[in-house]
């Protein structure tokens, strides 16, 4: 196996790590938070360089604008706040003064998903991955585990224009490597091999296509696990490579089957090789308050699901 | 430059408004009239800037324009300045023209730092700049102005509460007070009331000024930039006209965002001098 796990954190520390080694890496890097500083994980970031850290209240649509500012500047600006208000909040603020305007502005999403649990579905956006890739010259990067997220927000300050960064609020498996040659922003990761089914998976949803994996391949299934940690700009090639050589696919994430990761990938596919696919999501629907665990098996987000779902996308192949 | 030469150019000014709303056929002349004045003043007077654009703006004075839909003043100053060929404003609002309706950076016209349209968003976005000026200790000013109706949206009130928060100083903001907003008066459709008195509420310096008379735009901003430095970030309530200049568009709503036609394109010329040659 190419994945060994180190131990559990959540994604959101990941990034309240990362965001300080770019602190004292760069400069440029300036944070921004409304009112969330303790949950995005910021606080060191905030006492190391206070300077370069604006706390904007609870006030998103400002922070975003200010951010725009900011990057006008010449800065970096990293906004943090639930995935919630950092896009549909805001979402004329960011389709303005940030994407139309090509402003360098990194957008931190923590708490995204159904697994933010209990404050229930006023704070649990699952339409988030669809807004943010519909803008024109978007980077949307949904990172799997702490290690991951480490790594991917020091990456997208490299990356000129804006960018979607979302991670959550559970601690879930960490099975990536703390340095990690492989991880590269625009280009999937093949986590296993297989060739019967390809199961792409984005964020929380990846840990449970490897525990995925491992029941397929008790039943006799080989399983070809990608991690699409990036949405857009999405890697074609290496989604057509696998469906070439799998004929069928499930791609699994923490968001609405409508407008997410599962529906980039199917419109790669339907213009180029179409092909059985399931579709592994929360289907058209709210979520509601209960904890991540309960919340992931009631709305079909687990190992299972992915299970069930590759066997009804191989039942499809002619 | 006197006060004479301002008020000369803004003349021009008002003139090029006229003929590239009358030459797209559409477009916010009204508006565009009232603040031709302040643009003037601002470009060809008060702000050390460079046509030779850069993005950062690092050690010049800069201008964003939060009502974007008054974009025919800001590009007719910026051409007049040297930002692009004056010939360029023939195309306002037409197919593959770099002058978008509202102002826009993907085009790349010089001068834009930011897209604005969809109102309440660029007071923010000049707070940002201005914050981010203060961190490079360039003690250079921001200027911003918004329209009056502009501030029925709720983000310019978290600007105001941000920026006095965070002693945005370097920054001197305009709100266009002509009164007028598309569905009439400002004080009919949502009554601003005392705006002067909710700045300061806000925090901020607040001047006042007749935005249309030139001698008084000088002296007022004079004072604004005296502020700077001083902890508050300043607002100055400049009463405008809007279609100032041209005697039937003044204070007519109508004028907001309809373009004349040939006809009243001609008889509002007469009314305006030309002095730097028409495009």
């Amino acid at each position: 196996m190419a994945y060994q796990v180190t131990g559990k954190n959540d994604t959101r520390s990941g990034f309240g790590v990362g965001l300080l080694e770019l602190g004292r890496k760069n400069p440029q890097v300036v944070g921004l938070c409304a009112d969330l500083i303790p949950s995005l994980k910021m606080e060191a970031f905030q006492n190391e360089f206070p300077e370069r850290f604006f706390e904007a209240g609870i006030a998103e649509a400002n922070m975003m604008s200010v951010a725009a500012g900011l990057a006008t500047a010449g800065f970096i600006p990293f906004t943090g706040t639930f995935a919630n208000f950092s896009t549909g909040r805001v979402y004329d603020q960011i389709r303005q003064s940030i994407a139309y305007s090509q402003k360098n502005v990194k957008i931190c999403a923590s708490h995204a998903g159904i697994t933010l649990g209990e404050d229930g579905a006023t704070h649990q956006i699952l339409e988030d991955i669809g807004l943010m890739r519909m803008l024109p010259g978007m980077t949307v990067v949904v990172p799997c585990d702490y290690n991951q997220t480490r790594l991917a927000t020091l990456a997208i300050a490299g990356i000129q224009g804006p960018v979607y960064l979302r991670f959550g609020r559970p601690k879930v498996e960490i099975f990536t490597p703390a340095e990690d040659p492989d991880f590269q922003i625009g280009k999937a990761q093949i986590l296993a091999e297989g060739t019967d089914v390809t199961v792409f998976a984005c964020g929380h949803l990846v840990w449970e296509a490897l525990k995925a994996s491992e029941i397929l391949k008790e039943k006799g299934i080989s399983a070809e696990i990608i991690n699409l940690h990036t949405i857009k700009p999405l890697d074609e090639a290496a989604i057509l490579r696998s469906v070439s050589k799998t004929g069928c696919l499930v791609t699994a994430e923490e968001h609405n089957v409508l407008g997410g990761m599962g529906d980039a990938v199917a419109n790669v596919l339907s213009r180029n090789l179409p092909s059985p696919q399931e579709y592994v999501g929360t289907k058209d629907t709210f979520g509601e308050s209960g904890t991540p665990e309960q919340l992931m098996v009631k709305y079909g987000l687990t190992a299972n699901d992915i299970v069930s779902a590759a066997e009804k996308a191989m039942s499809r192949k002619k | 430059m006197t006060t004479a030469e301002l008020s000369s150019i803004s003349s021009q000014v008002r003139r090029d408004i006229l003929r590239m709303t009358n030459g797209a056929k559409s477009g916010h002349p009204g508006g565009s009239l009232g603040c031709a004045d302040l643009l003037t003043c601002l470009y060809f007077k008060v702000m050390k800037h460079n046509p030779d654009f850069s993005m950062e703006g690092r050690n010049e004075d800069v201008f964003f324009l939060s009502n974007g839909h008054i974009s025919p003043v800001w590009y007719s100053v910026l051409a007049r300045s040297g930002y692009f060929p004056v010939s360029e404003l023939a195309t306002f609002r037409k197919i593959d023209s770099r002058l978008q309706g509202h102002p826009a950076t993907m085009e790349h016209l010089p001068g834009v730092r930011v897209a604005s349209g969809s109102l309440g968003q660029g007071l923010s976005v000049a707070v940002g700049y201005a914050l981010g000026k203060k961190i490079h200790k360039d003690d250079r000013a921001v200027f911003c102005l918004c329209g009056d109706g502009e501030m029925n949206e709720g983000q310019i009130w978290e600007a105001a509460l941000f920026a006095a928060h965070q002693k945005a100083d370097n920054l001197i903001a305009f709100t266009d007070r002509n009164f007028l907003q598309i569905d009439g008066s400002t004080e009919d459709v949502m009554a601003l009331g005392n705006l002067g008195e909710k700045w300061k509420a806000f925090g901020w310096e607040v001047l006042e000024t007749d935005g249309n008379d030139m001698a008084q735009l000088e002296e007022t901003i004079s004072k604004a930039l005296s502020f700077k430095g001083k902890g508050k970030p300043v607002m100055v309530i400049m009463k405008t006209i809007m279609g100032k200049g041209v005697d039937f568009m003044e204070n007519n709503h109508h004028w907001h965002g309809n373009a004349p036609s040939d006809e009243q394109l001609a008889k509002a010329l007469t009314q305006l001098d030309e002095t730097l040659g028409d495009y």
